[in-house]
């Protein structure tokens, strides 16, 4: 399958958010929810089909416009599930917030099924003034199950300046995933912050934020199982409603 | 470039050498270096309290700093701070990696990098004492890393040290049996240390103290003294 | 290349300031993920396939093309988010360039360059090439790890080293994956993270009682 969906936010110059494109297609169905009286403008994505699947190319493109504040969330864990034999299923994400703007990408896990075979691209470039959360949760097998493969390949720009890459790769094939180095545990949540202060130092056992090189903060969850990581990094999301700066 | 200091043939890879007899570790300023004096020796030997003694006795007339090499992290840097004797920041410590010789001997670049940055953030410096972790009697610097060093034992392990031997004590430049406070206590004999020491180190000195008895550490302090007029 | 100059590179006696450090290990004995070889071997493989294959390309990379060692340390940087991390990266860079400086001519790259870099620059000073600067940078990683579990948790020793001799294999592959990569854009060498490295090294540096800077 192949499916792209896209979204425009603009300042409508009275402080508010219009989201002057909001198109999607199954699974990657958008809908515009809640929050429209504070400025922000919250889409959901709905989902659509199970999957991704084997096979599958998916698109997502976001772009936040100066003084425009977007937050995006899921309605439910995407799955991603093996299919028929094929080529790895595939979602890019680009998104660009201008300075000024405001993206928090704040979607629910993605499940790694066993057999599945999953690539997830995304790359993010905010313009200086530009704020972000960018968070991805990721949990290695249903319960009791195996992993299945799942690479994630993240880029996130600052100012023309690459301030995080990283790539994460669990499931079969990706030597010591679960060992004492990489994960230690079925479960992992990074949350990125530009623009956004996070108190830095460890934050639980098996948490840490941690001021990057560039301007902008790492939050990284390792656990047994989801409720861990949310434990260590849902309440850093809930940060006090963003002014854009102008 | 440097000039090819050797034949090379001509399959052979290009690469070049530095200059034979150029210190790879030169000094950031100008002028003359700091002395650098190491001070090793077995663990609870009194390494920290001679530190500690010392930059009471030499801290006003020299421009001092210490690096101290913990087996764990700070424990020495802290008691100097906590007693004192030297401001924070001309304190620093570097970690061993369960090593402590090592750190001195082997591979000193911890240590080298740590009086470079005390040099840089202090301006020039008089005097650098090095505190090697608390290690066994074959434990001695690097000439890489300290100009002259000083071996400190204690008379509670009994007289037999200096007999033992090692090189700390036949080779270190200044031998210090502390604690002879204690020595009536553990029956230590001082005489047989010092008659043991000399057989070992000829002409180097030995110098016997109670750095509870001693705040100065007043030989010692004398020794280093000697040492720093020499320079100039 | 010169054999005997890529053993004294990745000789674990070359005086470059390794042997404080413990990759990471120190801090997964503590929480108890590792206890004994079959831990050290998770734990090995991981740091091989992450961190391993990033420090392995950035060698290479900067072994290649000196002149990118600027751009290579911003890269890395880039995938470094634990600032313990990045410091210790740092202070092995520095330890190595003093003793890289006493063996070979090198050009000016800085003062405290990352690490990996700083590995390129001395194998491309010695005349050796990105594949032995990057299989130098793979087995330095493993060793240096493996050698701070002998000494943290008294591993046996042969027990160690028929695990390393295990990894090698993999070592090679990682090493020569990463220099075929060698002379790509900054932002499209390898980026492998590992998440625990990270939170481990954080702990770590907030500790009183340590044994390792890393
Ligand atoms: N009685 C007596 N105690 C002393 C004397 N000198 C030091 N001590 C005590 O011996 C103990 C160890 O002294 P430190 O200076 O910490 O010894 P150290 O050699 O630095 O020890 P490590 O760094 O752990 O190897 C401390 O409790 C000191 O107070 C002395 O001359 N007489
Ligand atoms: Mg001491």
């Amino acid at each position: 399958m192949r499916a792209e969906a896209r979204i425009v936010a603009a300042g409508d110059g009275r402080g508010g958010t219009r989201l002057a494109v909001l198109r999607g297609e199954s699974p990657l169905l958008l809908r515009r929810t809640g929050r429209p009286a504070d400025g922000w403008a919250t889409v959901h994505l709905v989902g659509g089909a199970a999957g991704p699947l084997r096979g599958d190319e998916l698109r997502l493109d976001i772009e936040v416009g100066p003084g425009a504040r977007l937050e995006m969330r899921s309605v439910a864990a995407s799955l991603a599930l093996p299919g028929r034999p094929a080529p790895p299923s595939r979602l890019t994400i680009t998104a660009t917030v201008a300075g000024g703007g405001v993206l928090h990408w704040l979607p629910e896990p993605l499940i790694a099924a066993d057999g599945c075979d999953h690539i997830a691209v995304t790359r993010v470039d905010v313009g200086e003034g530009g704020r972000l959360l960018w968070r991805d949760d990721l949990v290695c097998g249903r319960h009791e199950e195996p992993s299945g493969s799942v690479r994630q390949d993240t880029m996130i720009r600052y100012g023309g300046f690459t301030l995080y890459r990283h790539e994460l790769a669990v499931g079969p094939g990706a030597p010591g995933w679960d060992g004492a180095a990489v994960l230690g545990g079925r479960a992992v949540g990074t949350l990125v912050a530009v623009g956004v202060g996070l108190p830095a130092g460890p934050a639980g056992p098996d948490a840490a934020v941690m001021p990057l090189a560039g301007p902008g903060m790492l939050a990284t969850a390792v656990g047994a199982d989801i409720r861990t990581v949310a434990g260590a990094l849902d309440p850093l999301c809930e940060q006090p409603t963003l002014a854009p700066a102008v | 470039m440097h000039p090819e200091l050797h034949e090379h043939d001509p399959d052979e890879v290009p690469h070049t050498h530095p200059e034979p007899g150029v210190d790879p570790h030169q000094p950031l300023h100008g002028g003359p270096r700091a002395l650098r004096i190491g001070i090793g020796g077995p663990v609870g030997s009194g390494k920290t309290a001679l530190v500690a003694a010392l930059c009471r006795a030499l801290g006003e007339e020299l421009r001092l700093a210490v690096v101290t090499n913990d087996i764990y992290t700070t424990e020495d840097a802290d008691f100097l701070l906590r007693n004192g004797v030297l401001p924070e920041e001309r304190i620093r410590a570097v970690e061993t990696g369960c090593c402590p010789h090592t750190a001195i001997r082997d591979d000193i670049s911890a240590n080298l990098d740590a009086v470079e940055d005390l040099e840089e953030k202090l301006g020039p410096l008089d005097l650098v004492l090095v505190e090697s972790g608390g290690d066994n009697l074959t434990a001695t610097f690097s000439k890489g890393l300290i100009d002259q060093q000083i071996f400190v034992v204690d008379v509670s392990g009994g007289d037999k040290v200096p007999r033992k031997g090692g090189p700390g004590v036949t080779t270190a430049d200044l031998l210090v049996i502390n604690k002879t406070d204690l020595a009536p206590m553990v029956g230590a004999d001082l005489s047989v240390m010092d008659r043991d020491a000399r057989a070992r180190r000829h002409d180097l000195p030995t110098v016997f103290l109670s750095l509870a008895e001693d705040k100065q550490a007043t030989p010692v302090a004398d020794w280093i003294r000697g040492l720093v007029a020499a320079r100039v | 290349m010169s054999l005997a100059s890529l053993l004294l590179l990745a000789d674990g006696r070359l005086p470059s300031g390794g042997h404080a450090h413990s990759g990471g290990l120190e801090p997964q004995i503590a929480n108890g993920r590792v206890r004994n070889v079959d831990g050290l071997a998770g734990f090995l493989r991981g740091k091989l396939a992450t961190t391993g294959l990033v420090s392995a390309a950035f060698a290479a990379a900067a072994c290649a093309d000196v002149t990118r060692s600027a751009e290579l340390d911003g890269g890395l940087d880039a995938r470094t988010p634990s600032p313990a991390l990045r410091k210790a990266s740092r202070a092995q860079g520095r330890a190595l360039l003093r003793a890289g400086r006493a063996m070979w001519s090198l050009p000016p790259i800085g003062r405290e360059p990352h690490q990996p870099v700083a590995l390129g620059v001395l194998a491309a000073a010695a005349g050796l090439t990105p594949a032995d600067a990057s299989i130098a940078a793979a087995h330095g990683l493993v060793t240096g790890s493996a050698s701070a579990g002998v000494r943290l948790l008294g591993l046996d020793p042969y027990a160690v080293h028929a695990l390393l001799a295990r990894l090698a294999p993999e070592c090679d592959r990682i090493a020569a994956a990463a220099a075929a990569r060698a002379g790509d854009p900054v932002d499209d060498l390898p980026a492998a993270g590992a998440p625990l490295l990270d939170i481990g090294a954080e702990h770590h540096a907030t500790w009183e009682v340590r044994l390792f800077a890393s």
